[in-house]
């Protein structure tokens, strides 16, 4: 069921748009060591996702490309959140991340580290535009894989 | 009986609002705008009660049985043949070949009709403005026989380049498929005039007009086209039925398109021989109700008139038009001189699915997205594009919502 009460700025809270407007880290990477890209043919949302690993450790991380406030804007905020973290660190908060805009149960236990990602917590009303909210995670782990083929939503 | 209101002095849109329950409801607390039609139309009730009595009443196969429901129900599928014969005035009801809807024709005479006479090196013309569905049957024909799909460019209003056309009908040509109405940008093709061009160098005409015939009176033998196609659920009918019109003598030379019941004369594990004109194009159980709820759709069509619709309808798209130029930032993509109810637009730097999100919660239904016509949206440079299309329904009060909410989308991503 869509919920009747929703309200579009549970969606487009301030942080999003101001990421959408102005986003972070959103230039290519020459020296990435991985990058990958992410397409939604549905909405034609294409985003590249640099990745630069030292070791197990993200050094650096980047993103270009284009789409929607929502999935402009969580790339932005993703790169933001993943600068430093080791690989797993960064599969982690990937599937927490996951979980909250799908609103699985547990979500609410990681609060905590998603920092600011949890201003994503009103996608899950939203069904249509989850998959906006996660393209740019999916680009970013196919990388990580080491997976040079486009990562699809469908 | 249809419950439509309609005298000729007087198209009262409130009235004819009333016979579409679905439409009055409201979504996310705001009265429904519903302005997807060139998606799908919403159906007047006289259509679902159609379907209904249909399984009500008269449910039973078709073209077999002897008895009462089985005669009911042949009797009833075979008179919106003729009814479709005459709403798009064919010469002959042999000509409407009952199929899933405008994709599953085109497909029907790339599959028969193209295999036969497509061969390698050969090629087939599309249109730049033309719906996914009027693109890949042509390719994959193409691929499998070796021949070329090449295509008839437009201008930056979306009107088709009618010079570069003449220069493309070539002695390899084999088959020109055009759209009656851009779905994408609205624009209404000179297809007569097309068609009268394509058949001086003997070249037949497939003519998608699944997005026409809900908005235009169609008169395939004016057109002179060799083949026709559209879908009952863009004009007020149910999904998944659609009819196919092809000229006589060319759909009794093609081979039949799928195997099976209802297109066989006789069948032997040796031999089979093919039903007679329209059955051998319709294997299998057809979608009966859907047929029947089509003769419904085309019975509201002529209760309204087509002239009061189209009249109506070319009001709403001027009024729009004009509401739009005063929007700062807003860009109308297809801007062609003869256009039907679409109005194809993109705002600022906004994102279609940003804007079609926003709009659906202020209760107006729009499409957003490339319209499955990405080559357009290439064409134009853009990802997508927000469509608001217009039905017989739709009134200027409900464009006034529409141009509401596009304010309120640029404020809020002011």
């Amino acid at each position: 069921m869509i919920p009747e009460s929703r309200d579009v700025r549970d969606l487009y809270q301030d942080m999003i748009l101001e990421h959408s407007k102005r986003p972070e880290n959103f230039h290519s990477l020459p020296e990435a060591s991985h990058k990958a890209e992410g397409f939604n043919p549905l909405c034609g949302d294409h985003f590249t996702v640099f990745l630069k690993l030292d070791g197990d450790r993200i050094e650096d991380i980047s993103f270009e490309g284009s789409g929607c406030a929502i999935s402009k804007s969580s790339a932005s905020m993703m790169t933001a959140s993943l600068k430093g973290k080791t690989k797993t660190e960064a599969q982690q908060l990937f599937s927490q991340f996951q979980r909250l805009v799908k609103n699985e149960a547990g979500s609410e236990d990681h609060e905590e580290a998603l920092g600011k990602l949890i201003v994503f917590s009103g996608v899950c009303e939203f069904p249509v535009r989850i998959k906006c909210a996660i393209l740019a995670w999916h680009a970013m782990l196919s990388a990580l894989d080491q997976k040079s083929d486009t990562v699809s939503t469908e | 009986m249809s419950t439509a209101t309609v005298s000729s002095a007087r198209f009262d849109v409130a009235a004819l609002s009333k016979d579409f329950p679905a439409l009055h409801q409201s979504v996310h607390g705001k009265p429904l705008v519903y302005l997807d039609n060139a998606a799908t139309s919403q159906k007047p009730q006289s259509v679902i009660d159609a379907v209904a009595r249909f399984y009500e009443e008269d449910c039973s196969n078709i073209h077999r049985g002897v008895h009462l429901l089985s005669q009911r129900a042949t009797q009833a599928y075979e008179e919106v043949r003729l009814k479709a014969q005459h709403f798009i005035h064919a010469a002959d009801p042999a000509e409407i070949i009952f199929v899933r809807g405008a994709t599953e024709g085109i497909n029907l005479v790339a599959q028969t009709y193209g295999r036969k006479h497509v061969q390698a090196g050969d090629t087939v013309l599309v249109s730049a403005m033309e719906h996914h569905s009027n693109i890949v049957p042509w390719q994959m024909l193409c691929e499998e026989k070796g021949a070329h799909l090449r295509v008839i460019p437009m201008n930056d209003r979306g009107e088709l380049l009618l010079d570069e056309y003449k220069k493309l009908l070539t002695s390899d040509t084999k088959l020109v498929a055009i759209a009656h109405v851009s779905n994408a940008l609205g624009t209404i093709n000179p297809i007569r005039q097309m068609i009268r061009t394509a058949h001086q160098h003997g070249i037949p005409v497939l003519v998608d007009g699944a997005q026409a015939v809900p908005h235009l009176q169609v008169d395939v033998q004016d057109l002179d086209c060799d083949f026709y196609a559209f879908s009952a659920h863009k004009m007020y009918g149910p999904t998944g039925i659609g009819i196919l019109y092809g000229k006589k003598h060319l759909l009794e030379a093609m081979p039949p398109y799928q195997g099976g019941g209802d297109m066989i004369s006789s069948v032997t594990f040796e031999k089979t021989t093919y039903n007679d004109l329209p059955h051998k194009f319709e294997a299998g159980t057809p979608n009966i109700a859907g047929v029947i709820g089509l003769g419904a759709a085309i019975d509201y069509l002529a209760l309204v008139g087509l002239d009061h619709i189209a009249a109506h309808e070319h009001d709403l798209l001027k009024y729009a038009t004009e509401q739009f130029a005063r929007l700062p930032g807003v860009r109308i993509i297809g801007t062609a001189k003869e256009k039907a109810a679409v109005l194809s637009f993109v705002l600022d730097d906004i994102h279609p699915h940003d804007i079609g999100t926003i709009l659906d919660q202020e209760g107006v239904a729009v499409r957003t997205g490339h319209h499955c016509a990405q080559p357009v949206m290439q064409f134009f440079s853009i990802p997508a594009t927000t469509r608001a299309s217009f039905a017989l329904y739709n009134t200027e009060a409900e464009i006034d919502a529409l141009t509401r909410g596009i304010k309120k989308v640029q404020e809020m991503f002011a």
